[in-house]
C-alpha cells in the first residue's frame, strides 16, 4: 500500500476564484479523502436581519452573492410576500423572471470562462468573458447595475424596461446566439477539453439524490429534479423542460449548463412575448407574521430562504441554503479516487460559489 | 400560495426513525436549521419528493444534545456542523465533526439562547459588632 501525504488546496490557488481549502489525502497520485475547510468569509448576514427592517434587508440579501445577487433579492422578496400575501403585479412578476434568466445566462458564461481557465484553455476564457460582457451590457441597460441590480423589492420592482428595450433583449440575444454556440461547441466538441472533463469526478444517479445535491450536478447525474417547475413567479406561463446528462461527470455537468444558456435565451424571448402590461409595484403595508421557506432555482441550482416573523419589522429568523453548500457533500464524495491532477476541474465543475454558501 | 409545505411537529427521540422512513420512502434532505426562540431552540429538518416539501419540527432546551442524522443522509455533516457552531447545539455522533472550526466567528455561538446570569451574591455588610468600630477607625486615621 502506497504512502498516505495529505496535500493542502488552497484556500489561495490559482483555479479558486473564491477561498476554500481542502486537505486531499493522496496515495501516490490518487485522492483517498477530502476534508474541506470553509469560514474564509463568514459576514454573518443571517444574524443581520435581527437588526436590519425587513425592506431594507432586501439590499443586504442582494449581496449575499456577487454572481446571482439579483436572484438572492428576489427570492428573499418573494418569501417575504408570501409571509405577508402580498400580490405582486403580473409585469413585476415576468420583469423579475427575465432578470432572473440573464443573471442565468450570464453565471454559466462566466463558469465556461473559469473552467476554461482552469483547463488551461487561455483564449477560450478570454471569449467566454467577452460573450458575457454583452449579457452584463443587457443587464446594465435594462437594471441599471452590472452585479447588483438594485431593481427588486418587496412588492414589485423599482424600475420598469420599456417595451422597444424588451424587443431589443430578444434582438441582442438573437445576435449574441451564434457566437456563443461557436464557443460552446469548442467545450463539447474539442479533443483537449473533452479529455479533461469526459469520466471525470462522476457522481452516480443514486449519490447525487441522496447527498442532497442541486441544480446543474443533479441534473448532470441523469435526475431531471429543477424547482422552476413547482411554477413559481413567472415559470407557469412559459414552457420548459429540465436539461439533464446521464455521464453524471464534468462533462456532464458542461453538457447541461451550455444548454441551460440557450434555454435561458429561449425562456427569455417567451417571457418578453407574453409580459402584459400594467403597475410595476403594489404598496405593502404592515409587517410579517408567519413563516415560509421560499424556493428558486438559482444557476446553481436550488436555494432555500426560511423567513419568520413575529409581526415586527425585524424578521426573527432568516436562513438562506445555497446551492454550493448543498452540493459541497457530493464534491467530496467525487473527489474520493479522482487523480490529483484532476482535483481543479471537478472543484470547478461544481460552480463554487464560497460567499453565498458561507454568508 | 407558491407551494404547499407539510410542517410536522415531532418529539425529538423520534427524529431518527422518522428520518430514517422517510429515506426509505424516496425523500432527500434538503436542509437542517435552527432557530433561536425565547428560552429554546426550533430545529428544522427539510425534505422533498418530486418537488413535494416536506419539515419535520421539535424544540430543544439550551444544552440539550440532539442526535445526528449524518448514518441515513450523508450529506447532513454539514448542516450539523453548521448549527454546532453558530448556535451552540451539541450534534451527538456526527459523521464528520469538526469541533467547532466550520465557520470562525468572533463571538463564540453568536446565535445561542442568552441565559440571564444569575444575580452576583453581595457580600453582607458588616454589622457595628463585626467590624464598624475598625472601619471607623481607618476612617478617623486616614483623615487625622
Amino acid at each position: 500500500m502506497a504512502k498516505k501525504n495529505i496535500i493542502p488546496f488552497g484556500p489561495q490557488h490559482p483555479v479558486l476564484p473564491e477561498p476554500i481549502h481542502f486537505d486531499l489525502v493522496t496515495e501516490d497520485e490518487t485522492v483517498v479523502d477530502a476534508i474541506p475547510v470553509i469560514g474564509y468569509v463568514h459576514r454573518g448576514l443571517e444574524k443581520l436581519v435581527e437588526k436590519k427592517d425587513f425592506n431594507e434587508y432586501t439590499y443586504v440579501a442582494e449581496r449575499i452573492c456577487g454572481i446571482c445577487g439579483f436572484m438572492h433579492g428576489f427570492g428573499y422578496c418573494q418569501t417575504v410576500e408570501e409571509v405577508m400575501a402580498v400580490e405582486v403585479p403580473e409585469r413585476a412578476v415576468y420583469l423579475r423572471t427575465i432578470w432572473a434568466e440573464l443573471s442565468r445566462i450570464n453565471s454559466h458564461l462566466l463558469w465556461l470562462g473559469v473552467a476554461a481557465d482552469a483547463m488551461g484553455f487561455e483564449s477560450l476564457f478570454m471569449h467566454s468573458f467577452r460573450l458575457r460582457e454583452s449579457v452584463l451590457d443587457i443587464i446594465e441597460a435594462t437594471a441599471g447595475g452590472r452585479m447588483v441590480f438594485g431593481c427588486v423589492k418587496i412588492g414589485g420592482v423599482r424600475r420598469d424596461i420599456e417595451g422597444s428595450v424588451l424587443r431589443g433583449i430578444i434582438v441582442k440575444l438573437q445576435d449574441l446566439e451564434p457566437h456563443i454556440r461557436e464557443i460552446t461547441n469548442v467545450f463539447l466538441e474539442d479533443y483537449s477539453t473533452r479529455h479533461r472533463m469526459e469520466g471525470v469526478g462522476v457522481i452516480s444517479k443514486e449519490d447525487a439524490y441522496y447527498m442532497g445535491m442541486v441544480g446543474p450536478m443533479i441534473r448532470a447525474s441523469g435526475i431531471p429534479s429543477d424547482i422552476r417547475q413547482i411554477g413559481y413567479a413567472a415559470y407557469k406561463h412559459i414552457q420548459f423542460e429540465p436539461l439533464t446528462a446521464q455521464t453524471g461527470d464534468c462533462y456532464g455537468r458542461c453538457v447541461v449548463r451550455v444548454g441551460e444558456i440557450f434555454e435561458s435565451i429561449d425562456l427569455v424571448r417567451q417571457l418578453v412575448e407574453k409580459t402584459p402590461e400594467g403597475p410595476i409595484e403594489v404598496k405593502v403595508k404592515g409587517t410579517p407574521s408567519g413563516e415560509f421557506f421560499g424556493r428558486i432555482e438559482q444557476p446553481r441550482g436550488e436555494v432555500i430562504y426560511y423567513v419568520k416573523g413575529n409581526g415586527t419589522k425585524f424578521l426573527e429568523r432568516f436562513r438562506v441554503r445555497v446551492p454550493t453548500f448543498a452540493n459541497l457533500p457530493g464534491m467530496i464524495h467525487a473527489l474520493k479516487g479522482s487523480q490529483i491532477a484532476d482535483v481543479p476541474v471537478i472543484i470547478l465543475s461544481i460552480d463554487p460559489c464560497i460567499s453565498c454558501t458561507e454568508r | 400560495m407558491i407551494e404547499a409545505q407539510e410542517m410536522v411537529g415531532i418529539e425529538k427521540r423520534d427524529l431518527v426513525e422518522m428520518v430514517a422512513s422517510l429515506r426509505s420512502s424516496g425523500y432527500r434532505l434538503v436542509q437542517i436549521c435552527a432557530t433561536t426562540l425565547a428560552d429554546r431552540y426550533e430545529m428544522n429538518y427539510s425534505f422533498d419528493k418530486d418537488l413535494k416539501f416536506r419539515n419535520l419540527r421539535f424544540t430543544v432546551q439550551p444544552g440539550e444534545p440532539v442526535p445526528s442524522i449524518g448514518l441515513i443522509y450523508g450529506n447532513a455533516f454539514l448542516y450539523e456542523n453548521e448549527i454546532h457552531d453558530l448556535f451552540g447545539i451539541t450534534i451527538e455522533n456526527m459523521t464528520t465533526d469538526f469541533h467547532g472550526t466550520l465557520y470562525q466567528t468572533r463571538i463564540p455561538a453568536p446565535f445561542a439562547v442568552q441565559v440571564p446570569e444569575p444575580p452576583v451574591n453581595v457580600s453582607p455588610v458588616p454589622g457595628p459588632q463585626e467590624g464598624g468600630a475598625s472601619a471607623d477607625a481607618d476612617a478617623e486615621e486616614h483623615h487625622g
